[in-house]
């Protein structure tokens, strides 16, 4: 089950925790454990035509390193993306997020954001209605200077949490009339790692992030995220799906504290 | 014979090893006003080769005793530092004070554990400490090698500071304030009040590009109480000791265009991959701006999003 994943890779990221992890991603690949681990041994095939995963190439701010993921199978293809997996090899939590896309919404595309703690390969996976899994990768170097994986402001990051934000974005060429729309949801949560001890009591503090997000346009699912702790904090997630002329649209976000946070926003019809 | 030709060799290299040290011993260290000690950092990044002494560090000698602001970006600077204290005064080190959590101001801590010897920085310090230190010894592995970092210790302080303290030197009072997150979530400055010198920590760059870690709007928003402090002059944590209030007036240009760019970006959709172009008209008014310019451009798009 993907949510306990989740909680055996922190629990791994622990033990790993004092290995200086430079020298690690030098010395062995994690992929074949990961595979193991995440996708049961599934044979992974080529994902170039299937999948694009886009990061700089240096993460700038440790805490904040853009990732896109965009499908790129042609219109006239009858297979669809069900889901997109996307792995951090050498991070503490390894499985960053995965994505489900809904069955009529055509997602093609998701950005986020996330934490890269080390010079990593990034794997995007996805798997179609034909039943297999299609990998594509790309290859990140950690930031320098004082950059961490850490929040830049803690109490404001506590202070936020809860809030959601929904923003739709106008496309040039595009709009209402292809009915393909792109929007963004922030939900505000300090995504904490939990890889920190607490100074009196050198106990490491827990995790507490948001590992269940969905969305929908009125009743219909347009993406759901099982997300981690790579994730940055104040998770963010811009996509591009198409309408069904939904007059709402939907967030459902839960955090491993068991807060449910919901809301619900007009569409704007204009399309901006 | 052979013997004493041994022995003459082993002098020798003895000899070598006592004099490269000695060579290495001591930070250079300025006096800028009476009793006021600065060594100042390069501008670079923290490599094995200048080994982390990027950051200014200094102490200031009171009557009874010292005190120490920052210890540099390793145990070895910070051992250079103590050494440049003991070639000018035998006064206990009272306090050292970390002026934030960056590894080139802490790194050396560890040089300076012994009784006697408080640890004093913001309220918020041994939290960022805990949350980064690991990542920081790992991550400057990389570029400073194992023999530099093997050596190091997270020191997290013990007296903390929010809102203000004094503490005494002997004829000589120093004004700590704690300000909200700014350049980190744990800026501390320390004033001088005999000579009117400012330690401004990070929150004052001059020449080296501007480090966002903290809060755009809130650095912004410390500008104006941080000006009006009652100083002649300011050791920046990066840049040279310059005069106060003049020395903040790059900072803020830098600043407010990069808040002002980032928020036209946010305004007119653009996804946070396009941050790397704010404050571009910045660029020749700084060093290392592309080592820093995206990433501050990214923290400040992650928060004036929220706006």
């Amino acid at each position: 089950m993907p949510g306990s994943l989740f909680r055996l890779s922190v629990v791994a990221g622990l033990f790993l925790f004092g290995a200086p992890p430079a020298r690690a991603a030098e010395a062995n690949d994690p992929w074949p454990g990961l595979v193991q681990d995440i996708f049961n041994n599934r044979p992974m095939n080529d994902g170039s035509d299937v999948i694009a995963v886009e990061m700089p190439s240096r993460a700038e701010d440790a805490a904040i390193v853009p990732v896109t993921l965009r499908t790129k199978l042609s219109p006239g293809d009858s297979r669809q993306v069900l889901s997109i997996t996307l792995v951090i090899d050498q991070n503490p939590a390894p499985m960053a997020a995965k994505f489900q896309l809904g069955p009529d919404a055509k997602v093609s595309e998701i950005s986020t954001r996330v934490r890269v703690n080390n010079y990593t390969d990034v794997h995007a996976v996805a798997e179609l209605s034909d039943g297999k899994l299609y990998m594509t990768k790309t290859y990140v170097k950690a930031s320098g200077g004082c950059s961490a994986p850490a929040a830049k402001n803690a109490d404001e990051a506590k202070g936020r949490l809860g809030q959601m934000r929904y923003r739709q974005f106008g496309r040039a060429g595009e709009g209402s009339a292809s009915g393909a729309r792109e929007a963004q949801i922030m939900i505000g949560h300090p995504n904490n790692s939990g890889l920190q001890m607490d100074q009196v009591t050198q106990l490491y503090v827990p995790a507490f992030f948001v590992n269940e997000l969905r969305l929908w346009q009125d009743d219909s699912l347009v993406l759901t995220m099982e997300g981690g702790i790579s994730i940055s904090e104040d998770p963010n997630i811009r996509f591009t799906y198409v309408s069904n002329g939904a007059k709402t649209f939907r967030a459902e976000a839960k955090d491993t504290e068991g807060h449910v946070f919901q809301r619900e926003w007009k569409i704007d019809d204009s399309g901006i | 014979m052979a013997r004493a030709a041994l022995i003459m060799a082993a002098l020798a290299m003895l000899a070598t090893a006592t004099a490269s040290r000695a060579q290495q011993q001591e930070l250079p260290v300025n006096s800028i006003v009476d009793g006021v000690f600065v060594h100042n950092g390069q501008t670079a990044q923290m490599t094995r080769e200048n080994g982390g002494a990027i950051a200014n560090v200094g102490f200031i000698v009171g009557e009874d005793a010292v005190a120490v602001i920052d210890t540099g970006g390793s145990l070895r600077e910070g051992r250079q530092l103590m050494a440049a204290i003991r070639a000018r005064t035998g006064k206990p080190i009272r306090y050292v004070i970390n002026t934030h959590g960056h590894p080139d101001h802490v790194f050396g801590n560890g040089a300076f554990v012994q009784n006697g010897t408080t640890f004093v920085g913001h309220a918020n310090l041994p939290r960022a400490l805990a949350a980064r230190g690991q990542f920081y010894l790992d991550a400057f592995r990389r570029t400073m090698g194992d023999q530099l970092i093997d050596e190091i210790r997270i020191v997290p302080p013990t007296l903390l500071v929010s809102g203000s303290l004094n503490l005494d030197l002997g004829a000589r009072t120093l004004v700590l304030r704690a300000w909200p997150a700014a350049h980190s979530d744990c800026d501390l400055t320390v004033l001088d009040e005999k000579t009117g010198t400012l330690f401004a920590g990070d929150l004052v760059f001059l020449a080296h590009t501007p480090v966002l870690d903290g809060s755009i709007r809130g650095w912004l928003g410390v500008l104006g109480e941080l000006g009006a402090l009652p100083a002649q002059r300011v050791v920046p944590g990066h840049g040279p000791v310059s005069g106060w209030p003049a020395a903040l007036a790059d900072e803020r240009r830098y600043l407010q265009t990069l808040a002002s760019d980032v928020r036209g970006l946010v305004t007119s959709g653009k996804p946070i991959t396009a941050a790397g172009t704010a404050a571009g008209s910045e660029r020749s008014r700084w060093e290392l701006f592309d080592d820093f310019n995206t990433r501050n451009a990214t923290a400040a798009f992650s928060e004036i999003e929220w706006e």
